[in-house]
């Protein structure tokens, strides 16, 4: 589904990887490798050179915008630009149920300033969800969360995979690839390299 | 212009009296700021005797050449005044380059306007009338341009996060930074609705009182400077308008991406 060629930047690769449509690949490697880089490069933050492509079509063929929504990146630290939680959200029909999914039903009231930086991550992820995107690129997203928090996140994130979505993931829980059932890659020095989930965990 | 009354050179130290009064006060109670108090007082005596031998020798030239020359001085000074007071600046050409062309091109269109449509000298550019109304115009619209851009600027560079926290959610570019060029146009816009709100009621504008002293009627005086204010209420606004989008263009690419390498500086 996702094909990336050579993705390039001044910092990391030349990088290949391909995801397919319900599969999950997980990111793990040392603070600075350019892990964040790298997804930051797929969904076009960052200028990058070489190929990516999503079901054979190139993202250049795309409107930045419209590539944005297909590819889903959460970063670690999530951006807030108003002052209410509803007011990041546009009320769909599965917005109640996402919230609850994630152990925040009501959290669209709250204000931004008070939330935790757990409580952040889970309705960034959230946000994300609601463009029905293809792909999901997240960057640790359950690492400020509290173990029950965690189980409700990769609930959440199985059933992504099942309805055939493709995940790209950067995390540091040694636990968490196996359980998402996820291909594990590691990044050094800006460069993916395969590596067997025992090795690693290791 | 009858009740003109002239000011020999000795009126004008008579009237430096309260200024080194303070500057005395300044030295009893040890505040340091004597020197620049005396520095900036001479400076603003020596600026100010130098424009005006520059003026009367262009008035009495009387050449286009020598005009548009005053006015193009008069606009370096006011382009390197805005690239002065930003904190962060586009790199490059750029960053003195934009201020000085949103501010030429409102500048110039609203002075041209005015001269040609509505105060109608002869000829039309008649220095005793394009040099002052251009230095009005242009000293407004670089107040508000400059402070749109150094809003804008500081506040893209901390809101870095909030914008592409929208841009990842599939927004476009002008979507994504419009809190940002919202709250830049807001301070462009500030000094001139703050002017115009105070005027007449507060203060009594500078132009005017120069009118009134010199003899005119003060209804005439009134009409000028109501002419006045509107112009560079509008220049103000076209300039700050172009600084704004033309910065934002520039701190965005076609790609939709928030371009901060294209910004330098940032020290307070």
């Amino acid at each position: 589904m996702l094909t990336i060629r050579e993705l390039k930047t001044p910092l990391i690769g030349p990088i290949d990887l391909t995801l397919q449509a319900g599969e999950a690949v997980a990111i793990s490697g040392p603070s600075g490798a350019g892990k964040s880089l790298f997804l930051r490069a797929i969904t076009d933050l960052d200028e990058s050179s070489g190929h990516v492509a999503l079901d054979g079509r190139e993202r250049e063929s795309m409107l930045a915008p419209k590539w944005r929504r297909k590819i889903a990146y959460v970063p670690a630290e999530s951006g807030w630009w108003a002052d209410r939680v509803q007011d990041h959200f546009t009320e769909t029909a599965d917005l109640s149920g996402l919230l609850q999914q994630v152990g925040l039903a009501d959290a669209r009231s709250w204000e931004i300033a008070r939330l935790s930086t757990g409580e952040r991550q889970r309705l960034a992820l959230v946000r994300a969800l609601q463009a029905a995107p293809q792909v999901l690129l997240l960057d640790e997203p359950t690492s400020a969360l509290d173990p029950p928090s965690v189980t409700l996140v990769e609930t959440l994130l199985k059933q992504q995979l099942e309805a055939n979505r493709a995940l790209l993931i950067v995390s540091h829980d040694p636990g968490q690839p196996e359980r998402l059932g996820a291909r594990h890659f590691i990044m050094d020095k800006g460069c993916l390299s395969a590596a067997p989930c025992e090795e690693a965990t290791a | 212009m009858t009740g003109y009354l002239a000011l020999s050179y000795w009126d004008l130290v008579a009237a430096s009296v309260f200024l080194l009064l303070n500057a005395v006060f300044s030295i009893v109670l040890d505040l340091g700021l004597t020197r620049t108090l005396i520095v900036s007082a001479l400076r603003m005596s020596v600026q100010l005797i130098l424009v005006g031998l520059v003026l009367k020798a262009i008035f009495f030239a009387g050449s286009l050449l020598w005009t548009l020359l005053a006015a193009a001085v008069m606009l370096a000074f006011a382009a390197r005044e805005i690239w002065a007071r930003q904190d962060r600046r586009l790199s490059g050409l750029w960053g003195p380059g934009l201020g000085a062309a949103a501010m030429l091109v409102a500048g110039t269109l609203v002075t041209v306007y005015a001269l040609a449509g509505l105060i109608r000298p002869d000829p039309v550019w008649l220095p005793q009338y394009a040099l002052p109304l251009f230095g009005m115009v242009l000293g407004n619209t670089m107040t508000g341009v400059s402070l749109g851009l150094d809003t804008l600027h500081t506040s893209l560079a901390r809101g870095r996060r909030e914008v592409e926290a929208q841009l990842l959610l599939g927004r476009t570019r002008w979507e994504a930074t419009r809190p940002f060029a919202r709250q830049a146009l807001r301070a462009g816009f500030t000094p001139i609705i703050n002017a115009m709100a105070a005027t007449g009621v507060v203060s009594l504008p500078g132009m005017m009182t120069g009118q009134i002293l010199s003899g005119v009627d003060p209804r005439e005086a009134v009409k000028y400077q109501l002419m006045i204010m509107f112009l560079l209420g509008g220049a103000t606004g076209l300039g700050v308008l172009g600084a704004t989008f033309g910065s934002l263009w520039r701190m965005t690419d076609t790609r939709h991406r928030l371009r901060l390498d294209r910004l330098n500086g940032g020290s307070r």
